[in-house]
């Protein structure tokens, strides 16, 4: 078996009285898709905040390629390798969509104490940018400002952004959440091109896509990991179908 | 790079022609009242411009930037006092001290966000203000004057007020530039993304802190040559200058001409310096025929409408004069 | 040491002063989110009104009830006014509006009252000494100062945790579209907590008038020392701006007294005459400095009480 490129060890985290996280132990290994899915509350999103560093463990471990990363900061976790896409919506909507994307590869191409050069005319930089964007289908959209692009494509930019950064893992929060059939479909084909060369957490709670992408899905309920594997077998699984499925099916019927 | 010619950008060339021009029409009329006016105007509109690259680019709320413009004039004054009357020695000084300062006010107070960053900065303000009250020395409250302008060793003569405006004009313009390019840096663009979404700068992976330190640093450094230009043009210091609510003059200055554009500062500095001249002389001719007495009393209170005006600024056109007029180009171009 | 106890007294009594105006001020920014820097102008508004209306009935309490009333009224007729269009849009926003409206009650009490101030002297009744400890004499007046702000502290107390309008304003600072959708009527509430503020922000300006002053720019001197508390205390906690704001005027008070003379120890009598009202004054930001530094959101970060 290949060894981990993420491994969480024994995560714990509670929030006055609620426990979000319980002794949580995963592990994603080079290449692979790993789906992260649970019903609401299960500490899914808590799960990502304390990967990339918003959250402190109250206990446990996080290696990212065999180095301790539990209380390296914020910035740093993204040069390392790891990044993520967000939720919610997070991107500069003041600037354009280019300078967004731009930013992000800015991050990694050393430091930015540079004060005279116009940076929108760095090819180092702008390049790298467009070139995210035509992967994620927003190519000739990159001269308009962020704020006038659909919420599809503010889900699009959010990937193209979390790839400028040239990681070797994603984190992707829920990068469905929002978006009807069609641009499901889109994003799904997109992802499915983007398992080929990076290696991704993806916390979702659309079963299509996470069936169609995953290569192996654990289930979270109430903070710990009540079944990991293949997903045949977590279909299978009894217990995950009484505390899970059970909704997602008919959920699942809804999306048609 | 190219400027098209819409309403903004024509106002913006008619302002910088005319200020250049000036000192022509001074010597031409012999109104000196105008070169003073206009001197101030230019002094200000630098201090504002620094406060526009941390308020409208950065989107750091700092109501204590008037420290600044006290830093750089308390250290003309007292080394003036001190016998030191070099420029050479001042202004450097000046400008050290307000770095230095900004450097301990930023460190402690961009850790905090929001009001709290607000307030950090404005009791830094405060505490300079009462420092330079408790200066006895130096006149305390009542302020030190400044008998001789800095001396530059023959190379300026800062007592003959044209000179001294063209240098206050070079640095204002200079200043802008400056900004101009900082902006547009690879530095400029952590700053604006900062202002736009802290949060997602760290998780991309920037130390966002050590960049609008920075910012914050250079912003001050730069009120504090103004301050340094102040006090040579006034001849004179005092606490006043330091009191917080100096400090909201500046961001009126700045929100009136439009926050986070270039020329804005100067605009709205050119609009409210202008109005509070113009204004009560405005009142009193126009008004004199229909209300006669009543119309000097009004005019003597004019200042009753500026607050308001910032309301409705605030309330109504937030992207302040520069934001109105860029407005005036789009229905221009579609009418 | 009668001094010592006589400046604890006045400290109290000037805490609980901040604490009246702290608390409108904390009260408006906890449930309303809104920064409002004019809180200090109504301040100013109350001594203004007051000072007039004691003059022309020529009687203390009507004239403090009439202006505690016009306060209130004002207060209603701004937050209707102008501030309503603030909430919801950020803090500069608010910083900046309520700027404006410090601008414009400057000039209109200069416009209507002039530029020297007033003054309102105490009856007689007020104007004498207690006995409030064997040999030991307070100002009756400051007294009566403690005792009605402790009646305020009791009243906003009971408000706020025992009956239905406290329930709301609770509710409202903690989630302010759950209480909008629980069909409350959100407007009224805003408007009358806003008056409350204003009301008690304009008790504080009355209530220290006659001991201190009545002049233009005298919100501007305060505003900040309130703000100050409700940083300390906790954003829209009422008990946090009561505990920070005994302290504050404590330490304000004591340092005032006694820091010249700690000072004349270490430097020239004349430094020091200079240099110890500036200390003084500086000592409360200097701890606001230290608190918010060590806490980035204050002693008692509490939404709503």
């Amino acid at each position: 078996m290949a060894e981990a490129l993420l491994q969480v060890e024994n995560l714990s985290k509670r929030f006055g009285g609620i426990v979000a996280s319980d002794a949580l132990s995963l592990d994603v290994r080079p290449g692979e898709l790993h789906a992260v899915i649970g019903p609401n509350g299960a500490g899914k999103t808590t799960l990502i905040a304390q990967l990339t560093g918003e959250v402190t463990p109250d206990a446990g471990r996080i290696y990212f390629s065999g180095r301790d990363i539990t209380a390296v900061p914020v910035y740093r976790r993204s040069a390392l390798g790891l990044a993520r896409s967000f939720q919610i919506t997070s991107l500069f909507l003041d600037l354009s969509v280019l300078d967004n994307v731009a930013l992000a590869v800015q991050a990694h191409a050393g430091h930015s104490f540079r004060f005279w050069r116009d940076a929108r005319s760095v090819p180092e930089l702008r390049q790298p940018a467009r070139a995210a964007l035509e992967r994620v289908g927003l190519g000739d959209r990159a001269e308009l400002p962020a704020s006038v692009l659909s919420h599809g494509e503010h889900r699009q930019l959010e990937l193209a952004m979390a790839l400028a950064g040239r990681p070797r893992m994603l984190l992707l929060d829920e990068p469905m959440a929002g978006l009807g059939p069609e641009e499901s479909a889109r994003m799904v084909k997109t992802l499915r091109a983007l398992k080929k060369e990076l290696t991704i957490l993806l916390v979702e709670h659309d079963m299509e896509a996470v069936f169609a992408l995953a290569d192996r899905i654990t289930v979270l309920v109430y903070g710990r990991a009540i079944a990991s594997g293949a997903p045949a077998a977590i279909r299978a699984n009894a217990e995950v179908r009484q505390a899970y499925l059970g909704e997602a099916e008919s959920e699942g019927a809804r999306h048609g | 790079m190219n400027i098209s010619l819409n309403a903004r950008n024509i106002t913006v060339i008619v302002l910088l022609a005319a200020l250049i021009l000036l000192p022509l029409y001074v010597a031409v009329t012999g109104d000196r009242f105008m070169l003073t006016l206009f001197t101030r105007i230019v002094i200000m509109a630098l201090a504002a411009s620094s406060l526009n690259l941390i308020l409208g680019y950065g989107g750091m709320m700092s109501f204590g930037h008037a420290a600044y413009l006290g830093i750089g004039g308390y250290a003309v004054g007292m080394l003036a006092h001190e016998g030191i009357g070099t420029g050479f020695i001042q202004w450097p000084v000046a400008l050290l001290v307000s770095a230095l300062f900004a450097l301990i006010v930023g460190a402690l107070s961009l850790r905090t966000r929001g009001v709290y960053f607000i307030m950090l900065t404005l009791a830094f303000a405060q505490m300079a203000y009462y420092i330079a009250s408790g200066l006895s020395r130096y006149g305390g409250d009542d302020g030190l004057t400044i008998y001789k302008r800095s001396q530059f060793a023959g190379l300026i003569n800062l007592s003959n007020k044209i000179q001294f405006y063209y240098l206050c004009l070079a640095f204002l313009l200079g200043g802008i530039y400056l900004i101009w390019r900082l902006i547009n840096s690879r530095f400029g663009m952590v700053i604006q993304g900062s202002r736009s979404n802290d949060a997602r700068m760290q998780a991309i992976g920037f130390p966002t802190y050590r960049y609008r330190l920075t910012c914050f640093v250079i912003a001050g450094t730069m009120c504090g040559l103004a301050g340094a230009l102040l006090a040579n043009h006034t001849d004179f210091v005092s606490p006043a200058m330091l009191y917080w609510t100096r400090s909201g003059d500046l961001m009126f200055m700045v929100i009136l001409g439009g926050m986070g554009s270039l020329f804005g500062p100067l605009i709205g500095t050119v609009a409210l310096l202008v109005l509070e001249e113009a204004l009560p002389s405005i009142i009193k001719l126009l008004g004199s025929p229909l209300f006669g007495d009543a119309a000097g009393r009004a005019a003597e209170y004019w200042q009753i409408v500026l607050g308001p005006l910032l309301l409705l600024v605030v309330i109504f056109a937030r992207g302040g004069i520069d934001g109105l007029l860029q407005k005036v180009s789009q229905k221009v171009r579609r009418g | 040491m009668l001094l010592f106890i006589e400046q604890c007294l006045n400290g109290l009594q000037f805490g609980l002063l901040l604490f009246l105006l702290a608390a409108g001020l904390t009260l408006v920014f906890g449930i309303m989110d809104l920064v409002n820097l004019a809180h200090g102008s109504l301040y100013m508004m109350g001594a203004y009104f007051a000072a007039t209306f004691v003059a022309w009935t020529g009687n203390f309490i009507a004239g403090v009830l009439l202006a505690l009333g016009a306060t209130l009224a004002l207060g209603i007729v701004l937050e209707f006014v102008a501030l309503r269009h603030l909430y919801g849009r950020n803090h500069l926003d608010h910083v900046l509006a309520t700027f404006g409206l410090i601008l414009f009650f400057d000039e209109l009490v200069r416009l209507v009252w002039g530029p020297a101030g007033m003054s309102l002297s105490l009856p007689a009744w007020l104007n004498t000494a207690v006995e409030i400890m064997p040999g030991v004499y307070y100002s009756m007046y400051r007294l009566s100062i403690i005792v009605v702000s402790l009646l305020v502290a009791i009243f906003l107390y009971v408000l706020v945790m025992r009956t239905r309008l406290g329930m709301l304003i609770r509710a409202g600072a903690s989630n302010r579209e759950m209480v909008g959708a629980l069909g409350v009527n959100i407007k009224l509430l805003y408007t009358l907590v806003f008056g409350l503020g204003a009301a008690l922000a304009g008790l504080a300006g009355l209530m220290q008038a006659p001991i201190l002053t009545v002049q233009i720019g005298m919100g501007e001197n305060i505003l900040i020392l309130a703000f100050v508390i409700i940083v300390i205390g906790g954003i829209g906690s009422i008990r946090g701006a009561f505990v920070a704001a005994i302290f504050v005027g404590v330490v304000d008070t004591l340092g005032r007294s006694f820091f010249p003379d700690l000072l004349r120890l270490m430097l020239s009598k004349d430094a020091a005459s200079t240099a110890a009202p500036a200390l003084s004054s500086m000592l409360i930001y200097l701890l606001m400095a230290i608190i918010l530094v060590a806490r980035p959101a204050g002693l008692f970060p509490a939404a709503g009480k």
